[in-house]
């Protein structure tokens, strides 16, 4: 069959990308894309799917390979480039300003005008109105960005995209931060944006939703192209069997827990964010010795706010929190650490590290006061440089020596730091908001061995993950986390299935009478 | 003491008195809507008011003189620009070079120019003119607060319209609030948050330029050390108390126009002069104590407590 018959919009060829720290991100990686179908490009985080749509969008170049539009040989040298030829991009990140109102985000850059110096509002009203109601977007133009939800916002941004002319979409994990229904209605809209002549890529790890919306699949694993499949004949298990290249359940050989004293107590705990939503909303539960706690749940509903909290972070909290019977509302942050409480936060890069401070510097970080390694006026230099070896060796941490700073190094190996620095001090409770996260599999499987050998020692473990597996195999007990309260809560985790738990997660089930949140 | 502060002469005064905040109120409200702090404003409304003198002078007209100061103070927006966009210097570093140079080489050139170090009374500068609007000075007292002002100063209320439409009605406007506020989002439509920068700086270099030709050209008409006074300072508070837009940062540069101009009566009164000109400083600091407050409490609302 030739290019015309199949009417091929895009294909990339052998696209080879490697970065400048060496990091092969794609190796030979080939796609074809048909006119007006959703294309999948599935993967794991790291497999390079970002990397060769940022080759697509023109972010970055490619060291080898070449694209072909619409039957033409060309090169996209900037994003610019790349919408001037057709092809949008939604980022996972929402690139939209806050103050402006839908319509000024969706011609900003593109303005009309009158009277040649003023914007033309009433036609970039008009313009964005029609535009909406085109592809049966039900959004008020006039709204400011920052006063409408998550979904709507992302509408915004495919809206963008459309009135630069879209004819090539690529989303990026566009149901990331969505809820149920939102992501319903999206894929209401992407197959009406299909049947108007849109292509579109669609980015995503979710097997279930590819299976919903995508006709062809491209998987992606380790920088490479595992091929192109329909979407109609592949199993989900043949599809994460390719993407994950092992059986995805992993299990650790682990002993029953043996819980002891609550450590970590909540009451009644309700949390606002800064915009004055409810996100946490009046929780209570308890986190006992020896036992892992995981929170499963979509991103955005109320972990970190959670979180936040409990670390003392966030001091606008209403309820109640003890720490080893302590109430910690007035507590600093040091005074919560130094009732033994280790935190891994979320964002290792904005509150994990000092990116731009040696390795050093960052594993003591929180222990610079301890008589061990400081004198009355100055820091036993010696003695922190041998234990900082010693940790670098024990958390086989990847780096040239401990002056070497933190940002220079890869993203698993900086939350090796963070977690070495964490552990080190011998906590009682370790709050690990997702640990793992963008880190290789022999880190995070590291991580994960460390994690249980805290919770023998009789530690409490409170575990926030986005990676089911991680939560299954690692958790005691289990809950869902949906809108600020715990949906689901389970003590026997092998008695429940993932596709339940995924169903507390989003809010479809709710447990009336719940057992095992408090046990004082 | 009340009756002269109900007079219309006071309310005249603190027009006055506001104009050269308002003009670098504005200056610094562009600058920060654009995602920059110009600390710079000091330095340039310093420079300005000393070449405002020498422009006027050279060129025997107050209106040439008042272009080409407009000129330098675009210049040294330009110039903390390249240093900020390009060289990436602190902003804050590089505009503190700037009021640094301006103290001492505004004292050099008027040295150089005038032979006096203290002021440039031996320069015959020029001055913009007191304009008395036709049938509005008939009014009572209305009349007589808005007629016989300083060209400048209905310049200034001129330049806050022109700045609100700038801001709120162009292109260009909508471009730099969407590079202040996220720079990525207007990068990825194509915007060159680096142009637009550089834009803003120098139009408000441009702006405190214009309250700096006022101070030696209207509001006095020579040249003293160190004359800007800290107006430079004030203006970025008053523009941050505004929410950086034209219209809030003019209200409340009106309040501290009417601070100052409260101190200048007030010399007269038996109080020490020294605690009386403090009152512009000391209302900024309660301004924005008061401003800072308010946000903390909005903020505790929003948390729910």
């Amino acid at each position: 069959m030739t290019c015309l018959e199949k009417n091929i919009i895009l294909q990339m060829n052998h696209i080879m990308k490697i970065y400048s720290n060496g990091v092969v991100a794609n190796e030979d990686v080939s796609i074809e894309l048909e006119k007006g179908e959703i294309h999948a490009l599935l993967g794991e985080n790291g497999a390079g799917k970002s990397t060769l749509m940022k080759v697509l969008f023109g972010i970055e170049s490619p060291d080898e390979g070449q694209i072909v539009l619409n039957g033409q040989e060309t090169t996209i040298k900037s994003p610019q480039d790349a919408i001037s030829k057709g092809i949008g991009m939604v980022h996972q990140h929402f690139m939209l300003v806050p103050s402006l109102t839908v319509a000024e985000n969706i011609i900003l850059g593109v303005e009309p005008k009158k009277k040649g110096v003023f914007i033309d509002m009433d036609k970039a009203v008009f313009a964005a109105e029609e535009i909406a109601k085109k592809y049966n977007f039900d959004i008020d133009v006039k709204e400011k960005v920052e006063e409408i939800p998550v979904g709507i916002k992302q509408k915004v941004e495919i809206l963008k995209a459309l009135y630069r002319g879209a004819d090539i979409l690529i989303l990026d994990e566009p149901t990331a931060v969505l809820t149920p229904q939102e992501t319903d209605e999206l894929f209401v809209q992407l197959k009406k944006l299909k049947d108007n002549g849109h292509t579109i890529i669609f980015i995503s790890h979710k097997l279930d939703e590819i299976k919903k919306i995508c006709d062809r699949a491209t998987i992606m694993r380790s920088g490479k192209s595992m091929g192109t499949y329909e979407v109609k004949d592949i199993t989900t298990e043949d599809m994460s069997r390719l993407m994950v290249g092992r059986d995805v359940i992993l299990t650790f050989e682990k002993e029953p827990a043996k819980p002891s004293k609550v450590l970590l107590k909540v009451r009644n705990l309700s949390v606002n964010n800064g915009q004055g939503v409810l996100k946490v909303d009046d929780l209570s539960f308890d986190l006992r010795g020896g036992e892992i706690l995981g929170i499963a749940g979509v991103e955005g509903n109320g972990q970190t706010e959670l979180i936040d909290s409990l670390t003392g972070l966030n001091k606008s909290y209403r309820g109640k929190i003890y720490i080893k019977d302590t109430d910690i509302e007035k507590s600093s942050i040091k005074g919560i650490r130094d009732l033994k409480l280790g935190h891994i936060p979320e964002d290792r890069m904005t509150s994990g590290c000092a990116g731009n401070l040696g390795i050093l510097e960052n594993l003591f970080s929180n222990q610079y006061n301890d008589p061990e390694y400081s004198g009355k006026m100055l820091l036993k230099t010696k003695r922190i440089q041998e234990r900082s070896n010693e940790l670098i060796k024990e958390y086989l941490v990847k780096c040239k020596s401990f002056r070497q700073n933190v940002g220079m190094l890869s993203g698993g190996n900086i939350q090796k730091v963070i977690v070495a620095r964490e552990f080190s001090t011998s906590p009682d409770i370790i709050i690990a908001n997702q640990p793992t996260r963008g880190v290789d599999v022999g880190a995070a499987e590291f991580i994960r061995r460390r994690l249980l050998e805290f919770r023998d020692a009789g530690c409490a473990v409170l575990l926030i993950s986005a990676d089911l597996n991680e939560v299954f195999s690692l958790s005691d007990r289990l809950a869902a986390m949906y809108k600020g309260k715990f949906a689901g809560m389970f003590t026997d985790v092998s008695a429940v299935t993932e596709e339940e738990l995924g169903q507390y997660m989003l809010g479809l089930k709710h447990q009336e009478e719940q057992e095992g949140m408090i046990y004082e | 003491m009340l009756e002269s502060l109900l007079s219309p002469e006071f309310f005249n005064a603190i027009l006055r008195a506001t104009t050269p905040i308002l003009f670098a109120a504005l200056a610094s409200s562009v600058a920060s809507k654009a995602g920059i702090t110009n600390m710079a404003l000091e330095g340039i409304m310093l420079f300005s008011a000393l070449f405002g003198v020498i422009f006027s002078a050279m060129t025997g007209n107050f209106f040439t003189g008042l272009l080409l100061t407009m000129v330098i103070g675009g210049l040294i927006g330009w110039f903390l620009a390249f240093f900020v966009l390009n060289l990436k210097t602190d902003e804050i570093l590089a505009a503190v070079a700037i009021n640094l140079i301006a103290t001492g080489g505004t004292v050099l050139l008027m040295l150089a120019v005038s032979g006096d170090r203290g002021s440039s009374t031996s320069i015959a500068s020029f001055s913009a003119p007191r304009i008395v609007i036709p049938l509005i000075d008939k009014i009572p007292f209305l009349g007589e607060i808005i007629s016989g002002q300083n060209l400048m100063t209905y310049l200034a209320i001129l330049a806050v319209i022109i700045m609100h439409l700038f801001m709120y009605k162009t292109p260009l406007g909508l471009k730099i609030r969407a590079v202040g506020e996220n720079k990525n989002a207007a990068e990825s439509v194509g915007i060159s948050s680096r142009k637009i920068q550089y834009i803003a700086l120098i139009l408000s270099g441009v702006l405190a330029s214009m309250g700096g030709f006022f101070m030696s050209g209207g509001y006095m008409n020579m040249f003293t050390k160190d004359m800007s006074a800290g107006r430079g300072y004030i203006a970025l508070a008053a523009s941050a108390m505004g929410g950086n837009t034209p219209i809030g940062a003019s209200l409340v540069s009106l309040l501290f126009g009417a601070a100052q101009a409260l101190a200048n009566m007030m010399q007269l009164t038996d109080i020490p002069h020294e605690l009386i000109q403090m009152i512009p400083y000391l209302t900024t600091l309660i301004g924005l104590g008061v401003y800072s407050y308010s946000n903390m409490k909005r903020r505790q609302k929003l948390a729910g407590k």
